[in-house]
């Protein structure tokens, strides 16, 4: 269960990221945030594993506090999160097992992590992770040489060897072409279902959003103008979320 | 860009206009300030023409002196050559052990609080600015001659400019790997092993090995002010006229230096 209360963010150049956001996101949903660039997609979603700070209000994660947290307990709590970028973020020169194992990084003390030793169970956890994104054979190739969706792919099983109950997606397939976007897409949501890990993905597709949400937040100017289900989105409603009618790259366009 | 074709060109644009003094004073004044400068530099160093040509002779005399190379005592310099390559890797590896945790306070990103930042880049600067020979000097007056201050004086110096290399690669490191390392909830020393290590580790390893042949040549003069090595052969052979000898040094030391980089280029070559 994710709450915001209240929740604003002013920049320090006075730019109004987020107004007074209120929102309760129940355990295993699949959100779709949607909006323009700059409507406050990305610092929602970062807000809530506070990559972004947030100037007013507070968030909840399973009614532990993220906003007042700090050290040790702000790294549990960002444990169980686990985060997909647009650009994957992975380290490029490392193995594949590397860049998942990097996700447990977080459950062991400084000294056994500079050291490179994770445990057994650890490796499995790792390899269990590769296999259910269908991209076991590259465990021991560099990330460099995959391609982005394979990237993403490990990016994705990275979260999972991290046993995260949270994933929050930050444009996932904004730098994949549309036949990879939705193998993602189809990862995430199978994820989802299979695991009941909570989903929050920004996109900026209409009918990819439409087409895999459970429920769709819209967002304009740091506002959330539209919450409800995915049904219930309809192109006036976009319309309505974007300020104006949806055009044409705005849709993937390609179907199931 | 403006496009000069569409202009209206007169025969009063074509006529220089460079040497008016009027529209170029600025030029101009800086120009005169640089004369003076130079003109000041060359009399106080005591720049004189005729002073070397009456020293060509001079030159001829020792380099006449120095043929041929008295090779008998190569087998005597063997000792010192080993020494002078041991100095170099010694005063290498020290700089490396000082720079890594200096880099990394003094990169904008790793560092943990301003004043560590601002602490670790004054001291990477004053490392640097001093030469390793006023080093080798004060090390040479505090634990005495031989190979031993001569490692210390490379290992400081050489901590400077390391850290200084190793800071800017820090700062390098792309942005997007620590985020997601910090998003899984990784503290500072992990972000540092898992993002940033991997990262800067092809530029790590070339700015050692060329700091490492570096401090070769470097290890090479150290003798003349007693810190050990082949320079303290150079320097005796040159006090008591023996020039051949000289030769033999010099030779000795060129090949050194040229097989070293070679080795590290080599290694180079491997590692990345």
């Amino acid at each position: 269960m994710i709450e915001f209360k209240h929740v604003s963010k002013v920049y320090a150049n006075g730019t109004v990221g987020l107004k007074n956001i209120n929102l309760a996101i129940g355990a295993g949903e699949f959100v779709v945030i949607v909006g323009l660039s700059g409507a406050g997609k990305s610092t929602l979603l970062r807000s809530i594993n506070r990559l972004h700070d947030i100037s007013e209000g507070e968030i909840l994660i399973n009614g532990k506090s993220i906003t007042a947290a700090s050290g040790q307990e702000l790294r549990h709590v960002r444990r169980d999160i686990g985060m997909i970028f647009q650009n994957f973020n992975l380290v490029k020169r490392s193995t594949v097992m590397r860049n998942v194992l990097s996700g447990r990084v977080g459950y062991h003390s400084t000294f056994r992590t500079l050291l490179g030793l994770f445990p057994k169970p650890d490796l499995e956890l790792a390899m269990q992770a590769l296999e259910r994104v269908n991209i076991k054979e590259k465990a021991y190739v560099r990330a460099d040489q995959l391609s982005g969706g394979q990237q993403q792919r490990v990016s994705i099983a990275r979260a999972l060897a991290q046993e995260a109950k949270i994933i929050l997606a930050d444009e996932p397939v904004a730098s994949l072409d549309p036949l990879t976007t939705r193998q993602v897409m189809d990862d995430l949501k199978r994820i989802n279902q299979e695991l009941g890990i909570t989903t929050i993905v920004n996109l900026h597709f209409i009918d990819l959003a439409r087409e895999y949400a459970s429920r769709i937040i819209g967002l304009r100017a740091g506002e959330v103008v539209f919450d409800g289900p995915a049904k219930a989105a309809t192109d006036q409603v976009f319309a309505e979320i974007y300020g104006r009618p949806i055009k044409k790259d705005e849709l993937l366009g390609v179907e199931a | 860009m403006l496009d000069v074709s569409q202009q209206r060109i007169t025969v009063d644009d074509l006529k220089p206009k460079w040497f008016d003094f009027r529209k170029n004073g600025k030029m101009w004044s800086s120009l005169l300030i640089l004369a003076v400068i130079y003109g000041w530099s060359i009399r106080e160093t005591g720049i004189s023409l005729p002073a070397l040509v009456e020293g060509i002779p001079h030159m001829q005399d020792f380099l006449m002196r120095t043929f041929p190379p008295d090779l008998s005592i190569l087998s005597k310099l063997m000792a010192p050559t080993i020494e002078t390559i041991q100095i170099a890797l010694l005063g290498t590896t020290l700089a490396v052990i000082l720079a890594i945790p200096l880099g990394i306070g003094a990169a904008r990103n790793m560092s943990p609080y301003p004043l560590v930042y601002r602490t670790c880049r004054m001291i990477l600067n004053f490392l640097r600015a001093t030469s390793e020979l006023i080093f080798a000097l004060i090390f040479v007056a505090a634990v005495g001659l031989g190979p031993f201050p001569g490692v210390l004086a490379l290992g400081i110096h050489s901590a400077g400019m390391l850290g200084k290399f190793y800071a800017e690669a820090i700062e390098n490191v792309s942005k997007g790997e620590i985020e997601a390392l910090e998003a899984a909830g990784s503290n500072k020393w992990q972000i540092l092993r898992y993002a940033v290590w991997p990262q800067v580790l092809p530029e790590f390893v070339t700015v050692n090995l060329y700091r490492w042949e570096h401090n070769l040549r470097a290890a090479t003069v150290l003798g003349l002010v007693g810190a050990g090595g082949i320079g303290f052969e150079l320097m005796t052979t040159m006090r008591l006229f023996k020039y051949d000898e000289t030769a033999t040094v010099l030779l000795v030391i060129l090949a050194t230096v040229t097989v070293i980089d070679f080795i590290s280029t080599r290694i180079r070559m491997r590692v990345l």
